[in-house]
């Protein structure tokens, strides 16, 4: 069979893009390895069995993470807060979004800038006026009180986003809905957000991973362990000074899984986006 | 799926908007150790069954964010009936000045000096303030120690017996013979957590105390006796001595005490520089560990070689609180011999009340003969200017890693300390 | 007289108008007034005083602090350390995102396992990749072994030369850092480019194969200009995330190697925990937030003139 070079050269061509994403994915997957590996073993073989699969596999170390760690009311509690600040925040990012793209009104520019720039401006020491704030408000305690301070920390970077994304949006789908009787409103609901659902898959997952990981604005807002997000469970095994490695490990590869379920479901979004031919000619 | 979510949405925040009132009965006692949660929470049982208050123990790990929380709190005015101040001498003075924390020392006297001479005067003074301090505060004690620590070197028995080394050594040139030796049969010789900076300050300190004697440091710190002297470079030489002879484990000026604790209880590396704290830490990670306690081998054989030590844990109390003195019962009742005997216990620490001494294992019992020697910032009467202090570990730190000159980093420490004092008398001109 | 009628309505319209798309932005406002603009002027306010955080006073210092700022050798160090990261993010970190973006807009096979794969980084919490990588870059030995994987690998490769003391070797420390973070990061920019490759119509692709256009071509006059707007989000969000990273800097390096592995956000911790100068504080973040609008506003200058090329 004769093989011509067009042949040899598409075939390297795909050798080589696998090999290196098999590199990069083993560099990725290393770590989850690392964790599992670590998680089924006791501090004292932790860091002196040196094989590949450890002899002895403690797969209970995962049970007992979720009792000790009593992650049952510390996973509801951060379901909770994740998907309260993510609708929240899709909601009003994408209004003010569709607003800053395609609407007009007085000072637009000086609000749009405004969140902007308070993604670069940092706010270190920030916790004791914004506490001092909450307790005036009685908001302190409160799972109010924290879903809408997350909503704040998200909502610039999505509002950038979610304006990028508007503004390439084309505007015949706008006209004929509006033609058809859509008020204002009514084009934001049911033309902008179906058509910018790509960006508002990534702005799901960004918010989910941000809300989901966090844990300094909890310790600071909230007093009580049964309004305490997951990552307060975890902080039960690094002790100040004996660290319980083994069950750390499981509980964090426990409480990777939500978010990596997330974005499973997300980024299937991100790939249908607007390649359903919603635009014709 | 949309009405759903609506749904779900004005639940939570239904739900969100309950706030729980404060019981005026409960103490609430707010710590950062998680270790000791437990242990607290079983003791507020206790207390409750024996005394029928209750007390409302909360956990804000890890130390900083205990930290943000309380200084948070305090702006706000909800601080906790008891909680802890995790910072300078000069900060606990801020908190007494601004009301924030009482006055304890009447409470002590109460019972015609019983409660105070229960517990080891060093750790008191952490916690107290003495005649003509320089932060104008009212002499007397203001918080109360739970638990007693001290840092000193530990050295791992059977390795040291590999080496030929049958005693742990008393002098710096015995130290250094050690760590010869443990370099010909391939074993690092010390390691320590001096990724934090304070670490490597306290090793730093001990030494200045021996070379040089408490009165001389105090001195430079007020500004009287410049870091050129010599004594001062004879400091920054020990640095540099070891890291020449190779005693320091790779990585050591990066190493997050943590790592440095698996180092020594995994038996990689001879020496370790840590505190009584360990014993717990080392226990769950090797039971079979042979070690011994010893202090840092001295340079000066005139003057006796200090450790840092006091205090372990200390708790202070809410000055407007309205339940002061139930909450200075409660502290009371945690230092007496038989919840100091079950803390002791449960955290392999030493207690703050001398006569649970008795329960203790082997091992804390070495840390506890060190009690004798130990010295802490807090109780000195001047304390380093932070920035001054930042630029000497820093200085260190280049030492080790071999980039710079005892000579140069003890001029860069004075320019700043210069700085510094013209600084400070201009604010004394302007008050 | 109808032309009044008309003005009135028509101005009536307008406010009307107006009012409506206020309210879209509304909450949004409304939030952000609250959580963030208080506490900014409170911080504003701040970086003009000299404060420790406790006390009941704070003693009013005009620009002092700001003035000691400029002077502060230490934290233009750092905000040299913060670009240095920021570089090697926009460079390694987000060609090596476009190209496996790139990789995964075609048909190949696994490509669904690959998207996964790639954010599996970004998930995972800073503790544990610096634990992990802790360990990889490990300088000691334990029994005559080299400890760290790297330090193992390079030394059974025979390559002994290259062996080092990665995060204590002032050379090496803030390079191992900022490899990390675009190890971490990459996950973001790979999504987000793929989505924007998505959305390139496919009928361009073809038209230009049928032009005769190579794959290197297509590429630059088809893909690069129809994903501008998407890679200038993903540079300004590098940028952006860049120059404020800490968490990772602490839990790899602790309180950092003397000053080559500061940067700006670790210095303000440092004052406001370490020195308890909460009024210096946030005079570094002021200035630190009026740097960043500034490289902001330089990136959309150059943007916009990219448009109109």
């Amino acid at each position: 069979m004769n093989v011509n070079k067009y042949q040899v050269k598409g075939f390297l061509k795909v050798f080589f893009i696998h090999l290196f994403l098999v590199v990069i994915t083993l560099s990725c997957l290393f770590p989850l390895f690392w964790m599992l590996r670590s998680a089924v073993m006791t501090n004292q073989t932790i860091f002196v069995d040196k094989s590949f699969i450890p002899s002895e596999i403690h797969l209970e170390n995962f049970m007992k993470a979720w009792v000790e760690g009593n992650f049952g009311m510390y996973f509801l509690n951060s379901v909770v807060y994740t998907v309260s600040v993510v609708v929240g925040i899709v909601i009003i990012s994408s209004m003010a979004a569709y607003a800053f793209s395609r609407l007009q009104f007085p000072g637009k520019n000086f609000f749009f800038y405004m969140f902007v720039a308070a993604m670069m401006i940092p706010l270190p020491g920030s916790f004791v006026p914004l506490y001092v704030l909450m307790n005036k408000l009685g908001l302190v305690n409160t799972r109010f009180g924290y879903i809408l301070c997350m909503i704040n920390v998200g909502l610039s970077m999505s509002i950038l986003l979610l304006k990028t994304f508007f503004d390439k949006m084309p505007v015949d789908l706008e006209d004929a809905a509006r033609i058809d009787g859509c008020g204002k409103f009514g084009i934001w609901w049911h033309v902008a957000l179906p058509l910018a659902r790509p960006a508002i898959a990534v702005i799901v997952i960004f918010n989910s991973l941000n809300v989901w990981n966090e844990y300094i604005l909890a310790q600071l807002l909230l007093n009580e362990p049964e309004l305490m997000p997951l990552q307060r469970g975890l902080m039960v095994f690094q002790g100040s000074h004996l660290v319980d490695y083994p069950l750390l490990m499981a509980g964090l590869t426990i409480a990777a899984l939500p978010i990596v379920l997330v974005y499973l479901l997300m980024q299937k979004h991100i790939i249908k986006g607007l390649t359903s031919g919603a635009v014709v000619g | 799926m949309k009405k759903i979510l609506g749904i779900f949405l004005c639940l939570i925040l239904l739900v969100g908007c309950v706030k729980r009132q404060q019981d005026p009965n409960t103490i609430t006692f707010w710590h950062w150790m998680t270790d000791r949660h437990e242990s607290f929470q079983k003791l507020a049982q206790k207390y409750e069954a024996e005394t029928g208050i209750k007390v409302r123990v909360d956990l804000y790990a890890p130390s900083d964010a205990y930290t943000q929380r309380i200084v948070a709190s305090a702006q706000a005015r909800v601080l906790p009936d008891i909680f802890g101040i995790l910072d300078k001498k000069e900060i606990f003075a801020s908190f007494i000045e601004s009301g924030f924390v009482a006055d304890l020392t009447e409470y002590f006297k109460a019972d015609g000096g019983q409660w105070e001479s229960s517990l080891f005067s060093k750790a008191l003074d952490v916690n107290s303030f003495k005649e003509g301090n320089i932060y104008n505060i009212k002499p007397g004690i203001y918080g109360v120690p739970i638990d007693v620590t001290n840092i000193q070197m530990l050295y791992n028995k059977k390795l040291l017996q590999k080496a030929g080394i049958n005693n742990p050594p008393k002098t710096f040139d015995e130290f250094l013979v050690a760590i010869k030796a443990l370099k010909q049969i391939g074993v690092p010789g010390f390691v320590s957590g001096w990724g934090e900076l304070w670490m490597a300050d306290c090793f730093a300190s001990n030494y200045a105390f021996n070379i040089m004697g408490e009165e001389k440091v105090i001195a430079t710190y007020r500004g009287e006796v410049p870091y050129t002297d010599p004594d001062w470079i004879k400091v920054f030489n020990v640095f540099k001595t070891l890291n020449a002879n190779g005693a320091f484990y790779e990585g050591i000026v990066t190493k997050p005490n943590k790592e440095a604790e698996q180092d020594f209880a995994l038996e990689r590396v001879a020496f370790a520089f840590n505190g009584s704290w360990c014993v717990n830490v080392y226990h769950g990670m090797n039971p079979d560990l042979e070690y011994g306690a010893m202090l840092p081998p001295a340079i000066n054989p005139d003057l006796p070689v200090r450790i840092w030590g006091g205090a372990g844990a200390s708790f202070v109390v809410n000055d407007s609180s309205l339940r002061k003195q139930k909450a200075v019962d409660f502290l009371k009742w945690l230092t007496a011999k038989d919840q100091q005997e079950f803390i002791a216990e449960e955290t392999k620490n030493l207690p703050a009340n001398r006569r649970a001494l008795s329960s203790i294992p082997e091992i804390l019992s070495e840390f506890a003969r060190g009690g004798d020697y130990t010295t802490h910032p807090t109780i000195w009467e001047y304390n380093e200017n932070p920035l001054v202090s930042e630029k000497f570990t820093k200085g260190l730190q280049s030492i080790i890693i071999g980039e710079k000159t005892p000579e140069q980093v003890a001029a860069e420490v004075q320019e700043i300390k210069q700085r510094e004092i013209k600084k400070d008398a201009q604010k004394m001109l302007t008050k | 007289m109808m032309s009044l009628i008309k003005t009135k309505t028509a101005a009536f319209y307008n406010i009307k108008n107006n009012v409506e798309n206020y309210l879209f932005i509304v909450p949004a406002v409304a939030i952000f007034t609250i959580f963030y603009i208080f506490p900014f002027i409170d911080i504003f306010n701040l970086s003009l005083h000299e404060w420790n955080g406790i006390s009941l006073t704070r003693k009013f210092v005009g620009l002092q602090n700001f003035k000691e700022l400029f002077q502060d050798e230490v934290w233009w160090k750092s905000f040299g350390n913060a670009c240095y990261i920021t570089l090697i993010a926009l460079t390694f970190q987000n060609a090596l995102a476009f190209a496996l973006a790139l990789a995964c807009d075609r048909e190949i096979r696994m490509k669904q396992f690959y998207r996964i794969v790639f954010f599996l980084p970004p998930v995972l919490s800073e503790v544990v990749v610096g634990l992990i990588w802790r360990w990889i870059l490990n300088p000691g030995m334990q029994n005559g072994e080299y400890y760290g994987l790297l330090n193992y690998v390079l030394h059974h490769l025979g390559l002994d030369q290259l062996i080092n003391n990665w995060l204590s070797d002032p050379k090496t420390a803030l390079t191992c850092i900022a490899v990390v973070h675009s190890w971490k990061g990459f996950g973001w920019g790979f999504i987000m480019l793929l989505a924007g490759l998505q959305t390139i119509d496919r009928q361009l692709y073809e038209a230009a194969k049928v032009d005769g256009a190579n794959s290197w071509n297509t590429f630059r006059h088809v893909t690069v200009p129809m994903m501008i707007p998407v890679i200038l989000v993903v540079v300004i969000l590098t940028v952006l995330g860049s120059m404020q990273v800490f968490v990772l800097i602490i839990s790899m390096v602790g309180q950092g190697l003397v000053d080559y592995t500061e940067v700006p956000v670790t210095r303000i911790l440092a004052a406001m925990m370490g020195t308890n100068r909460f009024g210096y504080a946030c005079a570094m973040g002021v200035n630190f937030g009026l740097v960043l609008i500034l490289i902001s506003l330089t990136m959309k200058k150059v943007s916009d003139r990219m448009k109109q090329a």
